[in-house]
């Protein structure tokens, strides 16, 4: 276990109210700012994946640019079609990855199947089966800015994390299309 | 070098593969019988034919259809060479030793097909799991685990 983690877990079984709060501030914030993504890039999705880390989309002002080691990743971005031959591979590089870890479903392939879910003997429907997916962005391919607003969704969810075992903070939504917006908000 | 050439210098090579060449939609094939393959080959390859370009197989439901596609470099032409694989044996000659390039490409054929390469050094699935069941580009594949794309029309 951890030092930070620790620290939670004595923080909340002190009551620590305050502190654990703000200290869960300070790791939320450090830890969604600089996201650094494996790129498993599978298939033709991959190539807008390239393109978003690219100077034209520029991933890294998000913090978020490709490292080809898993073990100094948070997020795996999973882009393209997963073959069941490909299933263990994936899985591999994903327990690889250091906890805490986040998964992004980039494309139709990876959210369900896509063009593959019907009449196909060797492609997995959809990366749900084995992973735990964050977030899910639809699109054959998506563009580099779909890519880049499922990532800034999946630092919300990255903010609403504790440090302490069990415990989930309020999520707080910035974005357009958060559950406010949905819901009509307050009539402002 | 066209195919009246080729078709010309195969007469030359032997009396036996000049009456088995036509021409199928512009280009030049070969069907010969299973047992020829391999002597064919050899001839093939000894002609000028230094090159395998493609191995595949085409399912006609009575039985398969062996396809290779042959280059050479020296005359800068190509031709098919075609042959029938009856559906309960399907068991051809390999063709690596004379073209090491037949290797992969047998394999992907028995992976899609299940048809056996006699001869080929190492006849493993390529493309699909090693615990696969079937062969899933034969036309009587059927597998539990596929879904069916439903009729919406």
């Amino acid at each position: 276990m951890a030092l930070v983690d620790r620290i939670g877990a004595g923080l909340a079984a002190n009551g620590g109210g305050v502190i654990l709060t703000s200290v869960d501030a300070l790791a939320d914030w450090s830890r969604g700012q600089s996201l650094w993504a494996f790129p498993m890039g599978t298939a033709c999705c991959a190539m807008e994946l390239i393109a978003a880390s690219f100077n034209k989309f520029d991933f890294d002002r998000l913090g978020t640019f490709p490292r080809s080691d898993p073990r100094h990743t948070d997020v795996i971005i999973l882009a393209g079609t997963i073959t069941d031959k490909m299933k263990p591979a994936v899985q591999r590089l994903y327990d690889q990855m250091p906890d805490p870890k986040w998964v992004v479903a980039m494309g139709n392939c990876t959210v369900s199947g896509g063009i593959f879910y019907y009449d196909t003997y060797s492609v997995v429907r959809g990366a749900d089966e084995f992973l735990p997916v964050d977030v899910y962005i639809a699109g054959c391919p998506p563009r580099p800015e779909s890519l880049q607003d499922g990532i800034l969704q999946l630092r919300e969810l990255v903010k609403a994390e504790s440090i302490a075992p069990g415990k989930r903070r309020e999520r707080t939504y910035s974005l357009p299309g958060g559950p406010e917006a949905s819901e009509g908000g307050d009539g402002e | 070098m066209n195919h009246e050439e080729l078709r010309a210098r195969l007469a030359d090579l032997s009396p036996v593969l000049s009456p088995l060449f036509s021409l199928e939609f512009g280009d030049a094939v070969l069907g010969i019988g299973r047992d020829a393959l391999l002597e064919t080959a050899r001839e093939l390859h000894a002609l000028g034919f230094d090159r395998l370009g493609m191995v595949t197989a085409v399912d006609r439901d009575e039985f398969f259809v062996m396809v290779y596609r042959l280059q050479s470099r020296s005359m800068s032409t190509a031709i098919f060479v075609k042959t029938k694989v009856p559906r309960d044996d399907t068991h051809i000659d390999s063709l690596c030793d004379i073209w090491p390039a037949a290797n992969w490409q047998e394999r992907e054929v028995f992976d899609l097909f299940g048809i056996t390469f006699d001869g080929h050094p190492d006849l493993r699935r390529i493309m699909l799991p090693d615990d696969f069941e079937g062969h899933p580009l034969r036309k009587d594949y059927d597998n539990p685990n596929v879904i069916k794309r439903p009729d919406y029309i």
